[in-house]
């Protein structure tokens, strides 16, 4: 993919020090920028003749918690006159305000208004951050890593007060997240077993 | 009842809730909308009330487990969205699906697309008035339901597109079958549009209604028929061809005005394309494999694990752990009936998937609901969510 190439070229000499870095993987195109510069990164990706990235197809975030800025903001792009799809991203922490890009791609809107949602990124300049996707006075972000697959409350109704109440999750039987990883290619990640040592031990002596 | 007794402005302006439950919200949508008058100011939409957290349950299970909570998305076309998630694991693993495989996936494909567009058709038009074509589309739907029972078992959650192919082969009678529903399938396809594309009341309710440019498209992010509305020929099968697209002959409907009545034009053409397509596939179908005949990928043929003990290991393995996918990210897109329906995933190298994000056509579409609604009347509300084919499995995941 020499075209994928080029282009990579292109940008990085288009956009100097703004570009923190670029990576082709798959066969897709990934830049990587600091949030200070993600508006005028893809406002260079969308005007410039020779990228024509005039598109934002997604944008969604992704959370890694050990590290210091634990979020991903993950831009895809499409240029149809050119056929190419592009990735930016940047890193965030959760106090850091990523300029929101509803200027340049109207679209934006929504989806940064999910990525709150959904992980508590914020975005400055945004005309309008409430919650999407979630219910009224919901609290928590839900697709962060620490945030439990069962959630915290459940919602029922309740035949004595004659509404819809939220209450602790109860659970019957705790959720069955298996974890299936082979004992024998996988044990490294997860750490020995108990008495896994002796195996190690026999092996050395016979 | 005199006319023109309310002068004062204030009087006309109210805001009405238009939801959670209305038979032209396609679903469960409410929409906060402005009005004065009959003119709609603004329009804020709610949505989110059939959110189901996918993309949380999907981090948690398996990559295979994955593939059948992509039949729950849109579930008006379910093969469709499970193709772009089988499309990404297969990118990340490197595995290839051999050519049998990839015509049964387009015949399913194009059989989803039909079973998306007469659902559309039928109820933009009976959202606007038009009560009978509904009755005949929905006869035909039935029997494109049964040709997904016979393929993999169910009527509606197939998950029938597996990374590294598909489940099951077809027998000959069922390619036959689907062969000869095309026929008939054309002549209801010609009665549909008889009672529909002359229609003075159809046409007072779509023409010029829910205009969308060539900028809007770019704007809001529309992908599909509305991008192709406004006379962008950009379908993914052509302009990045997946499976064998490239082999098939078809032809792109492009429309003119970008209304909601263009769109139902395409829609109907498209469908016709659909058959072209489906028609190609049976004739053409090679013989062979119709899944990948990597051990570690795909599993084993019961039989086979009757007399092999690797067979065996491997069928025990692969329902258990699961293949585990290199670290990386991809994103993989479809066309799918609605507009391009891509999957972002993410792998950390274990045997689940560490970030999926669903790129939901409707999602984006929905959100210009309120910039198509303005100073249209409250009526053309629900012929422009009509046209729009928004189903709530995919735009709240």
């Amino acid at each position: 993919m020499s075209d994928l190439q080029n282009l990579a070229g292109h940008i990085a000499a288009g956009l100097g020090d703004k570009l923190a870095g670029h990576d082709i993987q798959f066969s897709e195109l990934t830049l990587d920028v600091n949030p200070g510069n993600i508006e005028p990164v893809l406002r260079f990706l969308r005007d410039d003749p020779d990228c024509g990235f005039t598109q934002l197809t997604d944008l969604c975030g992704a959370d890694y918690p050990n590290r210091p800025l634990r979020f991903d903001v993950i831009y895809h792009l499409l240029s149809m006159s050119k056929n190419h799809r592009i990735r930016v991203k940047l890193q965030a922490g959760e106090e850091t305000q990523v300029p929101s890009v509803t200027g340049l791609f109207e679209v934006a809107n929504w989806y940064e208004r999910e990525a709150f949602d959904m992980y508590g990124i914020l975005f400055s300049g945004h005309p309008d951050l409430r919650r999407l996707l979630t219910d009224y006075g919901f609290e928590g972000y839900p697709l962060r890593k620490d945030f439990p697959l069962t959630g915290h409350v459940e919602v029922r109704y309740c035949d004595d007060s004659k509404k819809v109440i939220q209450e602790p999750v109860s659970l019957v039987q705790e959720f069955r997240d298996f974890d299936f990883e082979s004992p024998w290619e996988g044990a490294q990640a997860a750490g020995l077993l108990p008495g896994d040592e002796k195996a190690e031990q026999d092996g050395q002596e016979g | 009842m005199s006319e023109a007794t309310q002068t004062s402005n204030d009087d006309r302006k109210f805001t009405i809730n238009f939801g959670p439950q209305h038979p032209a919200a396609h679903g469960v949508l409410r929409l906060v909308m402005d009005l004065d008058g009959e003119r709609v100011e603004r329009v804020d939409p709610h949505i989110g009330l059939l959110h189901r957290g996918t993309e949380k349950l999907i981090e948690h299970k398996t990559y295979l487990q994955s593939v059948p909570y992509f039949d729950r998305l849109d579930y008006v076309s379910p093969m469709n969205q499970e193709h772009a998630f089988a499309l990404a694991v297969e990118r990340m693993l490197g595995v290839e699906v051999p050519k049998r495989g990839q015509y049964i996936r387009m015949l399913y494909c194009e059989i989803g697309r039909i079973l998306n567009h007469l659902m559309n058709v039928c109820t933009q038009a009976l959202d606007v008035g038009a009560l009978t074509p509904i009755t005949w589309g929905f006869e035909e739907r039935e029997k494109l339901m049964i040709f997904y029972e016979r393929a993999c078992g169910a009527r509606l959650h197939a998950a029938y597109f597996r990374p590294g192919g598909v489940h099951q082969d077809l027998p000959q009678d069922l390619l036959d079958d689907i062969d000869a529903f095309c026929d008939h399938f054309l002549t209801v396809l010609d009665d549909i549009e008889g009672l529909l594309t002359n229609s003075r009341i159809f046409k007072q309710r779509n023409v010029d209604i829910g205009i969308v440019s060539q900028e809007d498209v770019m704007n809001w992010g529309m992908s599909g028929v509305m991008a192709r509305s406004a006379g962008l020929a950009w379908d993914l099968r052509r302009s990045q061809p997946y499976e064998a697209y490239s082999d098939m002959e078809f032809s792109v409907p492009v429309g003119k005005n970008g209304d909601c009545y263009d769109r139902y034009v395409m829609r109907m053409d498209e469908m016709r394309e659909s058959v072209k397509i489906i028609r190609q596939c049976i004739a053409n179908i090679p013989d062979g494999p119709v899944s990948s005949q990597d051990g570690k990928i795909v599993p084993p043929k019961r039989a086979e694990m009757k007399q092999s003990m690797e067979a065996l290991i491997h069928h025990f393995k692969l329902y258990t752990e699961g293949y585990h996918v290199p670290e990386g990210e991809v994103y993989a897109a479809v066309e799918a009936p609605k507009g391009e329906f891509g999957v972002y995933l993410v792998g950390d190298g274990s045997n689940k998937p560490y970030r999926c994000k669903i790129r939901a056509p409707g999602f984006a579409h929905l959100h210009a609901l309120d910039y198509l609604s303005r100073d249209h009347m409250l009526a053309d509300v629900s012929a422009i969510l009509g046209s729009l084919d928004i189903v709530f499995g995919e735009v709240d995941r």
